[in-house]
């Protein structure tokens, strides 16, 4: 007892607390073009190894070998001119229609989803349903109904983005606050009124990740969406290339379909900050 | 008993709930009260003793299980203007400024003007300038006028319900219904806007139901306080406060302001003592 009392108050130390924030803006674009040149220099020490180097392709593979082909100028007859350009373009179309007519039709169906009981109800158990299914699962149906064109291509990528889209707006439109509501009806406003004033605008953090979840669904199904059959695209070229195990052009597509996801992820998010800057 | 004019008057009303396993609760249980016009009652009792039920009857947010209520000696069938809300939970819009919640009912609001050229009464909407005016006005009397751009998240819990209680008095209803507006409020800032209240109560009389935790607040504001009895809710006794208005911090001095108050306090810590029961 007397012992446990003479060793005092123990001296306690200064303690850092934990920092929460994202930290300022340079040191975490440093440490993220660092961390992507890191990664490409790993890249290419694997694919120089002897043993790794036969099945993956490196960085060094891209540049001599898929980009002189992919982006020649045709002037040699060999390649089909700027391939590469034709490719991302055709992709970039599909995802971009897919998700974009995704978009304006999962809006009004989230919001009547949320708004009419017997609408929920009656779409709840379908759109479980469909997102449940893989969507390569879908193609022999796509085909059937759509036939090859582009229209198959731009259904399934609509089909995907769209359920996962009105899946979050319908989360946003159940999310609300039912005091807003009340306070908005002492006020003596309408039901449209509600609905506009209230619901949308408590929604709209929700439609924002909505539209960022409905662009990286698109580009995760667009090998699935060029399936149906197509030349031009970069879901076709890669399945392409892997038949001619051209592992160059398989790695070179993959980077290609994760930029264009992370430029329009980027977009939406700068799009969200200045929107949503009460949150 | 009384000529003045009944604003509102509350009839035998019952409240039942259904809680999520199924069981009945009654939150009042028979609850009479006639509100005059023009008058301040506040109320008070212990916690879930149906005050909030109570006030969101008056407001038409809830229907009553039985009984009935009427202001002007009509049924309250939903919400209305004529009935503004101070709710216990700030209740602002995250997603606008300050200035742009204050104004957010005034979008409902009309205004009634002579035709120059006819004589016939109409009524107008208001407008963008006169939305601004009035805004400003109630949030300069709260104080707020230097956060006028700021949006909820950026304040303190006794700002946010500063804005809730301008954007009440914006609306210039006839009656305000308000629901322990000042609770979380320091006891500077309370005692600053309890002088307000009754300032504006003053001036612009209106019908105020008031619902506090606290009975010193409740004898300072009301020229009648309600004691309600433990759940289920009923009227236990009403007490005229029988103090001169106009009212301010002052008249917390008078010698029968603390009979008042400490006559009320000892009825309202019996029903506490019954709730522990
Ligand atoms: N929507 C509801 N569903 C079920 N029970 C409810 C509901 N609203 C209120 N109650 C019950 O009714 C009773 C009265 O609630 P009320 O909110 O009116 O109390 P109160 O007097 O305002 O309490 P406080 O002083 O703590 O705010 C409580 O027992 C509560 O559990
Ligand atoms: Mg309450």
């Amino acid at each position: 007892m007397l012992s446990k009392m003479n060793k005092g108050v123990p001296k306690q130390k200064e303690r850092k607390l934990k920092d929460f924030s994202d930290g300022s803006a340079r040191v975490r674009v440093l440490t993220m073009v660092l961390s992507v040149l890191c990664g490409v220099l790993l890249w290419y020490l694997l694919s120089i190894l002897p043993g790794v180097g036969v099945i993956l392709a490196g960085p060094q593979d891209i540049v001599n070998d898929a980009m002189p082909e992919l982006m020649s100028d045709g002037s040699d007859g060999q390649f089909e001119a700027y391939l590469l350009l034709k490719h991302i373009y055709w992709s970039f179309r599909r995802v971009l229609g897919g998700w974009l007519i995704a978009f304006v039709i999962a809006l009004p169906v989230a919001f009547l989803m949320g708004w009419y009981k017997t609408f929920r109800n009656i779409l709840d158990p379908w759109i479980q349903f469909f997102r449940t299914i893989p969507p390569i699962a879908l193609i022999p149906l796509v085909i059937l109904l759509m036939g090859t064109g582009e229209r198959s291509k731009i259904s399934v990528i609509f089909i995907t983005s769209f359920l996962v889209m009105t899946v979050t707006i319908y989360q946003g439109v159940k999310n609300l606050d039912l005091t807003l509501v009340k306070a908005a009806y002492t006020f003596g406003a309408g039901d449209l009124s509600i609905f506009i004033r209230v619901v949308v605008p408590s929604a709209f953090p929700f439609i924002l990740t909505a539209a960022r979840l409905g662009v990286s669904t698109a580009l995760t199904t667009l090998i699935a969406a060029e399936m149906t059959g197509t030349f031009y695209g970069l879901g076709s070229m890669i399945q392409t290339a892997q038949i001619y195990f051209r592992m160059d052009k398989v790695m070179l597509g993959i980077i290609c379909i994760g930029v264009i996801g992370f430029i329009l992820d980027r977009l939406l998010l700068l799009a969200e900050k200045k929107l949503t800057r009460w949150q | 008993m009384d000529e003045r004019k009944k604003k509102i008057s509350i009839e035998g009303v019952k409240k039942r709930f259904l809680s999520h396993d199924g069981k009945e609760v009654i939150a009042l249980n028979g609850v009479n009260l006639g509100i005059y016009e023009n008058e301040f009652v506040c109320v008070v009792g212990p916690s879930g003793c149906g005050k909030t039920t109570l006030l969101n009857i008056i407001a038409g947010l809830e229907h009553a299980s039985e009984g009935k209520v009427l202001i002007n000696g009509n049924p309250i069938v939903g919400p209305g203007n004529d009935r503004g809300v101070v709710f216990q939970q700030y209740a602002l819009f995250p997603w606008l400024t300050v200035k742009k919640n204050v104004e957010f009912g005034l979008a409902y609001k009309y205004i009634k003007e002579t035709d120059p050229s006819t004589g016939e009464a109409r009524y107008r909407k208001l407008t963008k300038a006169e939305k601004a005016e009035i805004s400003e006005k109630y949030l300069r009397m709260v104080d707020l006028q230097d956060f006028s751009d700021s949006y909820p998240k950026e304040l303190s819990g006794g700002m946010k319900q500063r804005v809730a209680i301008a954007r009440g008095y914006a609306m210039n209803p006839e009656v305000l219904l308000m629901d322990e507006p000042f609770g979380a409020l320091d006891a500077q800032t309370r005692a600053q806007l309890q002088e307000d209240l009754l300032k504006t109560w003053d001036t612009e009389k209106k019908t105020c139901f008031f619902i506090t935790h606290d009975v010193e607040e409740a004898v300072l504001l009301a020229s009648r306080v309600v004691i309600m009895s433990a759940r289920p809710g009923r009227v236990k006794e009403i007490i005229d406060v029988d103090l001169p208005y106009p009212r301010n911090q002052a008249t917390k001095l008078m010698p029968r302001f603390n009979e008042y108050k400490n006559a009320i306090w000892e009825n309202v810590y019996q029903e506490y003592l019954e709730v522990k029961r």
